[in-house]
């Protein structure tokens, strides 16, 4: 066997490399390479860090109460505004609780949304 | 209370339904229109729409009923219907908008491409459906039977009547004006009648229901006040199960999903689901209002079995004369609005999916809408009819834990987890639906004593829902060459901001 000839390179200036960089984001995540497999990853991961950490903080301020119910039943007995304390935190306290979560939550993916923008079109 | 009134406040309401519905039939020409309001309703008018939508016959009658009979623990209720919303909103608000999926099956279709599954999701579409109408119709009967003695029947048939025309007329757009009008008429109709019952209460003393010496239903004041102390054998378990079953149960409600569609974007998706958490939150602390005057003014409707019917009478019994009369009509107004604005939406939700999937093979797209409509509302108002009633508000948080347990984990799975397949979706809720099922069926037929067999069939949530999530995801790993190959392209479509130039593959529905 004998080695095949090597096919004739043409050497040019590498003018390509110019349009290459020009590349967007959005572009590379089109075209699904590993740059825009990364911006995606890193959007979703964000974002689901920031879910978590909303869903955690109900979890414990809201649905903490049954638990808090039971190791202090004494908490009944409290009396806020001439109510037992009970249902002044389930009545009343924990809706602007959500809200606040909700409001922060809105607010926090909405920046996460623009950086992800700024970086995508750049 | 007078029939007169009573009868009046229906009427009115009813015709106010029909005239905004006729209205909103000059601009519904489209089939768009018909199902998606064409996409362009606002944040605020949208959110109100959305209250109006949620506010249903347990929201407005059941959760009173509750509080009256058995205290502190019903507070979840209301508590969990509105961190369902903050829940969703986290989890899925701006992504269901992405998707650009009209109903739960286009988003199973779209997302897993897999037709059995979107069958699956259609006919879990339609039971949830269905089984969350029933009370609705339940909760008619038994207002209009209670101003005017009529059947029980009577008021089921009539507000399946006002819905069917109004949804036949004008289909989504006009429904989205109806229902944010039925949302403010909710609202002012328990709170109006709560200042005058107040001030009644404070002239007469302002005694606490939570006191010892105050007996309603046989249970001392101080015991029905305080948390985990009635309703079951194991109320820490009921009450966690509860909070499973409503923090996550409404975001796999039919109507409630369907309403996200209408939003321009995935940003305005959110910022309306934040608007309707305060909408939620200031309508939530009424009704529990009713239930605990109702310990003061009203324990004979313990024992007679119709807690339910508090937010009714309360008004008459407590402010005596005319007054009184017209607050309660008010009230009535507002039950005969919870029914109509609820009902309406699942009837839209139930119909657009029964069109797409059977009726569509035959007929034109919006005389298949019509037929379908008539379909979604007549069978669960005769099952309503053959059905034994149980608490509204119960059978509603039956229902939740159904959503729960089935479209719950299909959305939160197939828009957070790039390995969902289709084989493993399908498991989830054939496992997550029979479970549920089951154990609401049983629920309804209530053979059990009390005792840990009947706390866990009664409220399922917390064992089902963990269920079909690891069944979702296990099958799901044992079938990794089922993931589809446009995955990376539809988490693009779900994720990214619209703003963003960028190929999203083809959206689930145009």
């Amino acid at each position: 066997m004998t080695d095949p000839v090597p096919d004739r390179v043409r050497v040019t200036s590498p003018r390509q490399v110019g349009t290459r960089l020009a590349r967007t984001g959005a572009s590379e995540i089109d075209a699904q390479t590993q740059l825009g497999e990364l911006y995606m990853s890193s959007l979703l991961r964000s974002q689901g860090r920031l879910a978590v950490t909303v869903l955690v903080a109900l979890v414990v301020l809201v649905g903490g109460l049954p638990l808090l119910f039971t190791w202090a039943p004494s908490l009944a007995d409290v009396e806020l505004l001439g109510m037992p304390l009970p249902w002044v935190l389930l009545g009343f306290a924990v809706y602007p609780v959500m809200f606040g979560l909700g409001w922060f939550y809105v607010r926090a993916s909405e920046r996460t949304e623009r950086d992800f923008t700024d970086v995508v079109e750049r | 209370m007078s029939a007169a009134w009573g009868v009046t406040a229906i009427a009115l309401v009813s015709v106010a339904t029909l005239v905004l519905g006729i209205f909103g039939l000059r601009v519904a020409r489209t089939t768009s229109d018909f199902f998606v309001a064409s996409r362009s309703v606002g944040p605020r008018l949208n959110a109100s729409a959305i209250g109006g939508e949620y506010l249903s016959a347990a929201s407005f009658l059941g959760v009173a009923g509750l509080v009256l009979a058995f205290g502190a623990d019903m507070l979840w209720y209301p508590v969990g219907w509105t961190a369902g919303y903050l829940v969703l909103l986290v989890l899925v608000a701006a992504q269901l908008r992405r998707s650009g999926a009209y109903t739960l099956p286009d988003f199973a279709e779209a997302r897993l491409g897999s037709r059995r599954l979107r069958t699956v999701s259609s006919l879990l579409v339609v039971a949830i459906g269905w089984l969350y109408l029933m009370p609705q119709f339940q909760g008619a009967g038994l207002s209009l039977g209670t101003i005017t003695g009529a059947r029980p029947w009577v008021g089921g048939v009539v507000v399946a009547v006002v819905v069917l025309v109004s949804v036949l007329a004008g289909g989504m757009r006009s429904i989205t004006l109806v229902q944010a009008f039925q949302y403010w008429l909710k609202l002012t109709a328990l709170l109006v009648p709560v200042f005058f019952m107040l001030q009644v209460w404070l002239g007469d003393g302002g005694v606490s229901p939570a006191t010892e010496s105050v007996t309603a239903g046989g249970t001392p004041g101080d015991v029905w006040a305080a948390p985990l102390a009635s309703t079951s054998a194991h109320p820490l378990y009921s009450t966690y199960s509860l909070i499973v079953a409503t923090f996550l149960g409404t975001m796999g409600l039919p109507h409630v999903v369907v309403r996200f569609y209408t939003n321009p974007d995935g940003r305005a998706a959110r910022r309306t689901t934040l608007a309707v958490l305060a909408l939620l939150g200031v309508f939530y602390v009424l009704p529990p209002v009713y239930g605990a005057l109702g310990r003061l003014y009203a324990p004979d409707l313990i024992a007679s079995g119709r807690a339910d019917t508090v937010v009714l009478e309360l008004p008459a019994r407590m402010i005596g004369g005319l007054g009184g009369e017209l607050l309660s009509a008010l009230t009535t107004a507002g039950a005969f609005a919870a029914f109509l604005s609820t009902s309406s939406g699942l009837t839209i939700a139930v119909a657009g999916v029964v069109s797409q999937d059977v009726v569509s093979r035959w007929l034109r797209p919006i005389t298949a809408f019509r037929v379908s409509a008539v379909i979604a509302v007549v069978v669960p108002l005769g099952l309503a009819l053959a059905a034994p009633g149980v608490s509204i508000a119960r059978s509603v948080g039956l229902v939740f834990a159904v959503a729960a347990s089935t479209f719950c984990p299909l959305l939160v799975l197939g828009i957070w987890w790039r390995r969902l397949t289709d084989v493993g979706a399908m498991a989830g809720l054939a496992v997550g639906g029979t479970c549920s099922v089951a154990a609401v069926t049983d629920a309804f037929v209530g053979t059990h004593g009390p005792g840990w067999v009947a706390d866990l069939l009664g409220q399922p949530a917390a064992w089902t829902v963990p269920l079909a999530f690891l069944t979702m995801i296990g099958v799901s790993l044992l079938t990794p060459h089922r993931v589809p190959s446009h995955v990376a392209r539809f988490m693009v479509r779900l994720h990214t901001p619209e703003a963003v130039v960028l190929d999203r593959g083809r959206p689930a529905r145009n």
